[in-house]
C-alpha cells in the first residue's frame, strides 16, 4: 500500500529532544528566559530514565560535615582517571551548589538533617581534603532522588507553560549544506503524522545507550537515539570505549541497587563470606570508585569465589543495618529486592553482579553544551545550531569513569548551562531561513525503508545477538583477542540490518517500527563502542585492557573521537584533554597513580 | 433517544489462537486485548500459550516474550521494567497494576491482560492518557510561596514536616488508581480522580508551600473533589502501596474545618 508522507512544519526558537533531567532543565530554563521552546520526547517526561536514579546528586553543601567544591573537583578528576576536562569539571562542581539549592527551591522533597537542611550521604570516590576522609556530599531524597527531581522538573516545566510533544519519536537531525543543524524530524506515535521542527538551536538530551548490552540497569528506552542521529549527520562521538558497569545490579534482572546502600553502611562479600574489597581498595574499601569495585567483583567471580550454586554473583549485605535506616533512607531498594529477588534485606543479603549502567562517552560538547566538531586547526570548534547535554553528551566531566551522584548533577548543571547559552545565542522570535528543499528526506527514507522491511531477520533476534556480543566481548575486562572476535561478530550483525523484517505496517503506535529504528541506533553505537575499545591500547577508568593493564599518559591522555559511516565502518581521531581548570581558584589537579 | 446497543466497536470478539510451542515445558495461557486503529474491526482477544521456562517471572516479561517471538505487532508501553516509571500500567487479572512488577505466578488460570479501563484505546494495550495528564496540570502541581526562598541556601524543613510527604511524593503517575475508580469512570470530565487529588494533597501537605488556601478553593467543587465516594478501589489497586483515598479524606477534612 503506497503512502504519501507529508510533513507538518513547526518553527521554534529552540527544540529540545528528550525530557529527562537534562532535557527538562533546559526546556523550562529556556521558557523562563522568554524563548519559544518545543520539547520533543518519545515518552511522557516522568517516564524518562532519570526517574530511576536512586542515590542522589552531589554538591559540596557541607550540610553533614565540612566540604568544599575543590575537594569535589579533585575527586571527580581522580575518578575520571584524568580524562575529564578540568575546566568543565570545575564549572560543574562550583555550579553544583547553586543548582542543587535551586532544585530545593523548586520543591524537590529532599530528605532532611535534624537541623532541616538537605540530607547528604557518603558515596563512592567522594572524599574530603583531597582524598583524606570520607565526604557526605550526595544530596538525597531517600533512595528515590531521580524520581523526586524529575517530577519537580516536569512540574516547573508545567509552571512555565513549556510546550511538549509527547510520544513523538525523533528520527534524524536536519542539517543544511553548510553543516549547520536546523532542526529535527519526528514521528507522532499517536496518529502517525510526520513533523519537521525548526530551531535556531536543537538540543540533544536523549540519554545513554545501555540497551546495547544484554544485562544493563538501563530502561528499555535507553537506546541513545541522539548519539546515532549525530553519527548519521557525519559528526563524531567521543570516548565511546568508556562504559560504566555498576557494581550492584540485581542478579538476574539487572535492576539498579543504589551505591547509597553502601554509603549507608552496606558491604560486599564473596562466596567465602569474605569482605574482599579490603584487598583491592584498602582505604576506601566498599566505597571505592565504581570501576574499581566492578573489576574486583569480576575477579572474585572469575577466580571461583562467587556466591550461589553457580558461583556467578556477589552478596550485598544490609541486614546489619538498623531497619529504621532502611525504612527511611533505602525503602525503594528494599522493595526492588523483595519484588525481583524475593529477598528481605533486613534478613538476607542481596545477590548482585556488575551491570552495564552509564556511558561516559557521547556527543562531544563544551561546558555551554555546544556540540564540538573538531577541525585540524581547532579541536574545540563548534557546530552551529546544535547542543548536547546529559548522558548523551561527553562534556567531558566524567572522563574515563563517572562517580556516583555526578550524573544527576551533570544533567542539572548542564541543562541549566544550555538554557543560559541558548538565551545568549538566540534572540526570541528570530526568523528562520527558508527550509532547504530536501529537508527531512533523509529521515523519511530511513523511516520508509524500515517500515516496509520484509527481510528474514526479526528485530528482536538481531537485537539479542548484538546485546550478547557486546556483553561477551566488550564488558568489564577486555583483550585484543576478545575485542577482535567481537568486532568480527558485530560486522556480521551489521550486515544483517539489510535483511531485517517487521510485521506491523501501521504508522500509528507502531512499536515494531520504533524498536527497529532504535535497534538501528544501537547498532551504530555498538560499532563505535567496540571499535573504540579495540583502538585504545591502555587501561584507564572503566576501560580495562588485560593486555595493556597500565594507564599510558604518554600516548593516550587524549579523548578519542569516532565517526561511523553508513557501512558501519569507523574512523578515529583525537582531541586533547583540557588539563587546566576554568579559573585560578584552584591549581590543575596533577596526574598521579589512582589508588583508593 | 435511548441507545440500547453498545457503540460500534465496543463489542470484543474472539481473536487468534497461538498454540503452545513444541516441547513446551511450562505452558501458560495469556488472553490479550487487541485493537487496531487502522481498520474498522472490533477489538478482539488473542490467546497466546507460551513456555514460562523461556521467559522472566513478570507479566511484562511475558508480553515482551510474545512480542519478540510470536507476534511483533503486539503493542504496549514499557520503559524502566522496575516499577518506577509508570509506563506499563494495564488491567491484569481484573486489577489495574504495573505489568513489570506483577508476578505471573500470583495469577491463577489464564492471564487476562486489558488496557486500563474506561480510557480511550489508541492501540492494543495503549490507552490515551491525554485527559489524565491535563487534569494533573490543573492542580498546578508545583511549589508556590510568596516568601522568597533564601538566596544562597535551601529552605529549612524539619524531618517531621518532610515525613508528611512520605506516601505522597512517590506517586509515579501511572493512573492505575484513577482508572479503577467507578466515580472517575462516570465523571472523568469533571472529577479529578484519585491520582491527581493525591498530587494536589502532596503540595497542601508540604510545609514549604504557602498556597493551601488557593489550592483548597480550587478543589472545593461538587465535582473536582467531592465525586470521591470513598469506594477505596484506588488504594486497593495502587501498585506502589500508596493511599490516595486517605489523601482525599485529609483534603476534605481541611476544607470542612476551614468552613467552621
Amino acid at each position: 500500500m503506497p503512502h504519501a508522507y507529508e510533513f507538518i512544519d513547526h518553527t521554534y526558537d529552540v527544540v529540545v529532544v528528550g525530557a529527562g533531567g537534562a532535557g527538562l532543565r533546559a526546556t523550562f530554563g529556556m521558557a523562563e528566559k522568554g524563548l519559544k521552546v518545543a520539547c520533543v520526547t518519545k515518552v511522557f517526561p516522568t517516564r524518562s530514565h532519570t526517574v530511576a536514579a536512586q542515590g542522589g546528586i552531589a554538591a559540596a553543601l557541607g550540610n553533614v560535615g565540612e566540604d568544599d567544591w575543590r575537594w569535589h573537583m579533585y575527586d571527580t578528576v581522580k575518578g575520571s582517571d584524568w580524562l575529564g576536562d578540568q575546566d568543565a569539571i570545575e564549572y560543574m562542581c562550583r555550579e553544583a551548589i547553586p543548582a542543587v539549592i535551586e532544585l530545593e527551591h523548586y520543591g524537590v522533597p529532599f530528605s532532611r538533617t535534624p537541623k532541616g537542611k538537605i540530607y547528604q550521604r557518603a558515596f563512592g570516590g567522594m572524599t574530603t581534603k583531597f582524598g583524606e576522609g570520607t565526604a557526605q556530599r550526595t544530596c538525597a531524597a531517600a533512595d528515590r532522588t531521580g524520581h523526586a527531581i524529575l517530577h519537580a522538573l516536569y512540574q516547573q516545566a508545567l509552571k512555565h507553560h513549556a510546550e511538549f510533544f509527547v510520544e513523538y519519536f525523533a528520527i534524524d537531525l536536519m542539517m543544511d549544506d553548510k553543516g549547520n543543524c536546523i532542526g529535527v524530524v519526528a514521528l507522532n506515535l499517536d496518529d502517525g503524522t510526520l513533523h519537521r521542527f525548526r530551531g535556531h538551536q536543537t538540543v540533544i538530551a536523549t540519554g545513554g545507550y545501555g540497551r546495547v548490552f544484554a544485562s544493563c540497569t538501563s530502561a528499555h528506552i535507553c537506546t541513545g537515539d541522539g548519539n546515532a542521529m549525530v553519527l548519521r549527520a557525519g559528526l563524531p562521538l567521543q570516548d565511546m570505549e568508556f562504559v560504566q558497569f555498576h557494581p550492584t545490579g540485581l542478579y538476574g534482572t539487572g535492576c539498579l541497587i543504589t551505591e547509597g546502600a553502601r554509603g549507608e553502611g552496606g558491604y560486599l562479600t564473596n562466596g567465602k563470606n569474605e569482605r574482599f574489597m579490603e584487598r583491592y581498595a584498602p582505604h576506601a574499601k566498599d566505597l571505592a570508585s565504581r570501576d574499581v569495585v566492578a573489576r574486583a567483583m569480576t575477579m572474585e567471580i572469575r577466580e571461583g569465589r562467587g556466591c550461589g550454586n553457580l558461583k556467578d554473583h556477589i552478596y550485598l549485605h544490609l541486614e546489619h543495618l538498623d531497619p529504621k535506616i532502611i525504612e527511611a533512607q533505602l525503602p525503594g531498594i528494599a522493595e526492588a529486592a523483595r519484588v525481583f529477588a524475593n529477598v528481605d534485606v533486613t534478613r538476607a543479603p542481596i545477590p548482585i553482579v556488575p551491570t552495564a549502567h552509564y556511558s561516559m562517552g557521547g556527543i562531544p560538547a563544551n561546558l555551554h553544551g555546544e556540540v564540538i566538531r573538531p577541525t585540524p586547526s581547532d579541536p574545540d570548534a563548534t557546530v552551529t545550531g546544535l547542543m548536547a547535554i546529559g548522558e548523551a553528551a561527553c562534556i567531558s566531566v566524567h572522563g574515563a569513569n563517572r562517580l556516583g551522584s555526578n550524573s544527576l548533577l551533570d544533567t542539572i548543571v548542564f541543562g541549566r548551562a544550555a538554557a543560559r547559552r541558548a538565551a545568549e545565542l538566540v534572540q526570541p522570535g528570530t526568523k528562520h531561513q527558508d527550509m532547504p528543499k530536501d529537508a527531512g528526506d533523509f529521515a523519511l527514507a530511513r523511516l520508509d525503508t524500515f517500515r516496509n522491511a520484509k527481510g528474514s531477520v526479526s528485530t528482536s533476534a538481531l537485537r539479542l545477538d548484538m546485546q550478547k556480543t557486546m556483553q561477551n566481548y566488550c564488558a568489564v575486562f577486555r583483550t585484543a583477542e576478545s575485542l577482535s572476535e567481537g568486532q568480527k561478530k558485530m560486522r556480521a550483525l551489521w550486515a544483517k540490518r539489510a535483511d531485517l523484517g517487521i510485521t506491523d505496517r501501521s504508522l500509528i503506535w507502531n512499536s515494531d517500527l520504533i524498536e527497529t529504528l532504535e535497534l538501528d541506533n544501537l547498532l551504530y553505537q555498538a560499532r563505535a563502542t567496540i571499535d573504540s575499545a579495540a583502538a585504545r591500547t591502555e587501561s584507564r577508568g572503566a576501560h580495562a585492557r588485560e593486555d595493556f593493564p597500565k594507564r599510558d599518559d604518554e600516548n593516550w591522555l587524549k579523548h578519542s573521537t569516532v565517526r561511523v559511516d553508513e557501512k558501519g565502518d569507523t574512523q578515529f581521531s583525537s582531541r586533547p584533554v583540557h588539563l587546566k581548570p576554568l579559573t585560578n581558584d584552584i591549581e590543575p589537579i596533577a596526574l598521579k597513580a589512582r589508588i583508593y | 433517544m435511548v441507545e440500547f446497543l453498545l457503540p460500534k466497536n465496543s463489542k470484543i470478539i474472539a481473536g487468534t489462537e497461538h498454540p503452545a510451542p513444541r516441547d513446551c515445558k511450562r505452558p501458560r495461557t495469556f488472553k490479550i486485548y487487541r485493537f487496531s486503529p487502522d481498520d474498522d474491526k472490533n477489538p478482539r482477544v488473542d490467546t497466546y500459550t507460551i513456555d514460562l521456562d523461556q521467559c522472566g517471572p513478570m507479566v511484562l516479561d511475558a508480553l515482551i516474550h510474545i512480542k519478540n517471538t510470536i507476534d511483533s505487532t503486539l503493542t504496549f508501553r514499557r520503559s524502566c521494567r522496575e516499577g518506577v516509571c509508570g509506563s506499563c500500567a494495564m488491567n491484569i487479572d481484573g486489577t489495574n497494576t504495573l505489568a513489570c512488577t506483577k508476578p505471573i505466578a500470583n495469577i491463577s488460570g489464564p492471564v487476562k491482560v486489558y488496557p486500563l479501563p474506561h480510557m480511550n484505546v489508541v492501540k492494543d494495550l495503549v490507552p490515551d492518557m491525554t485527559e489524565a495528564y491535563a487534569q494533573y496540570a490543573v492542580v498546578e502541581p508545583w511549589l508556590k510561596s510568596e516568601t522568597p526562598p533564601p538566596s544562597d541556601r535551601e529552605r529549612l524543613q524539619t524531618p517531621q514536616d518532610r515525613a508528611k510527604l512520605d506516601g505522597l511524593y512517590e506517586c509515579i503517575l501511572c493512573f492505575c488508581c484513577s482508572a479503577s475508580c467507578p466515580s472517575y469512570w462516570w465523571n472523568s470530565d469533571r472529577y479529578l480522580g484519585p491520582a491527581t487529588l493525591l498530587q494536589a494533597y502532596r503540595w497542601i501537605a508540604d510545609s514549604r508551600d504557602e498556597a493551601t488556601g488557593d489550592r483548597l478553593d480550587a478543589l472545593h467543587d461538587p465535582f473536582r473533589l467531592y465525586r470521591c465516594h470513598t469506594i477505596m478501589n484506588c488504594t486497593n489497586t495502587c501498585p506502589k502501596g500508596l493511599n490516595p483515598a486517605k489523601a482525599i479524606a485529609e483534603t476534605k477534612k481541611l476544607v470542612f474545618f476551614r468552613q467552621e
